[in-house]
């Protein structure tokens, strides 16, 4: 099956990104997490996302065009990336959830994937 | 025609939860697997007690499953999912051929899992191994019927479509996850236990129940302590059952109870299986309340109640398991052993927001209070544990307290 694991972070933990002291650490604990996933051959995609300082929104609300800034909910965590893996069930997938290194500071989310739609009839 | 009867669904129960597993294993599908076997279940009720009990009831019924699924799979002109293993299995057992493997301890694994909402956990159970429906589960945990039906869709949907994994636990991971099985059947043999002080209650049974899933479980497990602990604790509280109650159906407490109405034979399995347990030298939660159950039934053949060991077991199940229930019961036996100060002490410790609601706690407040003579915030504390009793008879005996200045005990 596949599973994605959506991948939130707090601010703080964004900031590291582009901080020259504590970026080295904070890539290196995520390289090592995808570079695990990769040797298993469990990635079907996966990408990591900017920040959520470049979250834009947009609705349409009776015909009409609404665009916002920021992310679509003001919370503590945010989506900081996500992977699509292929493992045989959600037991395994939790298994890899918990060895990202979000998982013991923020959350990570698994969701199942839809299996592929059947053709339409006709 | 009744003893037909009452063998046919005996063994039908038994092969329900058995096939339900079998059949899910694979597909994770449940609900198609528990719809095939009703059709089932429901044939057998009406061919076996006229012709007796096929000598391979499982096989018998993996038959009327497969028969039904074909049927079920001709009128939707879909082959259900569920289809290739009642198949491959029906090769491999003739209506006398061997035994299937018990996979129920895998569905019990999946129905605790962590992934599924720990409410709906021990009603999961009870459905898929027991058979119950959902008015009865409903009415054990005060869920209208239809709510609790919605839960335990959801709950199926969830382990299909989230592809929950039909196994046992790896070794590492055993005794966190077996914890989690044991606590649903021990939530099910509480939601029991309460619906006997409603003698109107349907979900009465469920002490039966729970006790059925705690042998079973005991008997899949034979190297687990713990899960014989859970079964010798249910088995003394069980024994004490018809002690519980005087004939005008007033609360009788523990100390006070008429020990010729308790029931030797299930106090004397459950001695067996705790000492069985403790040759495996492992502290566990159920265990440490089946010896704490096992010091007050020594009370008539010793003729006294033996405090120290009791406050030696509550002492070790708080520091490991520092749950309300457990410090509140130290509290307890404190003030039985004449230690009324040092009760107050632990009672003053517990987080008060959290107690605030625990009628245990307020019997027992008022209990410590009473013992170091501060009377008036006795009789406060024990009207504050009347007003959280909803049970007439436990309230009329909590009432007489007020009255009353020998030393008591909660049952």
């Amino acid at each position: 099956m596949q599973y994605m694991l959506l991948l939130n972070e707090p601010e703080a933990e964004f900031a590291k990104r582009n901080d020259p002291e504590q970026a080295p650490a904070y890539w290196g604990g995520w390289n090592a997490f995808i570079g695990a996933m990769a040797q298993a051959g469990i990635i079907v995609k996966g990408d990591g996302l900017q920040g959520p300082h470049t979250a834009t929104t947009v609705k349409v609300r009776d015909g009409k065009r609404l665009v916002q800034d920021g992310p679509f909910a003001d919370s503590k965590e945010q989506l900081g990336g996500y992977f699509v893996i292929e493992v045989p069930d959600l037991d395994t997938a939790l298994d890899w959830a918990a060895r990202a290194p979000s998982a013991s500071y923020a959350c990570v989310e698994v969701r199942p994937v839809l299996p592929p739609m059947a053709p339409p009839a006709g | 025609m009744d003893l037909a009867r009452r063998t046919a669904e005996r063994v039908a129960r038994d092969s329900y939860g058995r096939l339900v597993a079998i059949l899910s294993a694979r597909t994770r599908d449940i609900a198609s697997a528990e719809d095939a076997l009703a059709e089932a279940l429901l044939s057998a009720l009406r061919t076996w007690p006229d012709r007796g009990v096929p000598a391979n009831p499982d096989g018998w019924l993996l038959t009327a499953a497969r028969n039904t699924m074909k049927n079920a799979a001709r009128h939707d002109g879909v082959t259900r999912a569920a289809l290739p293993d009642l198949l491959a299995l029906r090769e491999n057992a003739s209506e006398d051929g061997p035994a299937f493997p018990d996979e129920r301890l895998k569905l019990l694994f999946v129905c605790a899992h962590p992934a599924i909402d720990e409410g709906v956990r021990t009603p999961l159970m009870l459905q898929t191994i027991l058979g119950l429906d959902a008015a009865l589960i409903g009415a054990a945990f005060l869920v209208p019927p239809a709510t609790m039906g919605q839960r335990l869709v959801r709950a199926k949907a969830k382990i299909r479509d989230a592809g929950l994994r039909f196994a046992l636990p790896s070794l590492d991971e055993m005794s966190d996850r077996l914890a989690e099985v044991l606590d649903a059947v021990y939530a099910a043999y509480g939601a029991g236990w309460d619906a006997h002080d409603q003698p109107a209650s349907s979900a009465r049974g469920l002490t039966d129940e729970a006790i059925y899933l705690g042998r079973l479980i005991a008997s899949l497990m034979p190297g687990q302590p713990e899960a014989a602990g859970l079964l010798a604790l249910m088995l003394y509280c069980e024994a004490r059952r018809d002690a519980r109650r005087d004939a005008s159906g007033a609360f009788v407490p523990l100390d006070r109870q008429d020990a010729s109405l308790w029931r030797r034979d299930l106090i004397i399995e459950a001695e067996g299986l705790l000492t069985a347990a403790s040759r495996f030298g492992q502290f566990g939660r159920y265990q440490c309340l089946a010896a704490i159950q096992s010091v007050h039934v020594q009370r008539p053949l010793t003729g006294r109640t033996h405090h120290d060991a009791l406050l030696t077991l509550y002492r070790m199940l708080v520091e490991r398991y520092p749950a309300i229930g457990a410090r509140v019961g130290l509290a307890a036996v404190l003030v039985e052993a004449g230690r009324g100060r040092e009760a107050l002490r632990e009672l003053d410790d517990l987080d008060q927001a959290s107690v605030e609601d625990y009628q245990p706690y307020w019997v027992t407040r008022a209990r410590a209070l009473h013992a170091v003579c501060e009377t008036g915030a006795s009789r406060a504390a024990l009207a504050t544990a009347i007003d959280l009793t909803q049970d007439e008879p436990t309230r009329a005996f909590i009432r007489s307290l007020l009255n009353h200045s020998a030393p008591y005990a909660p049952g």
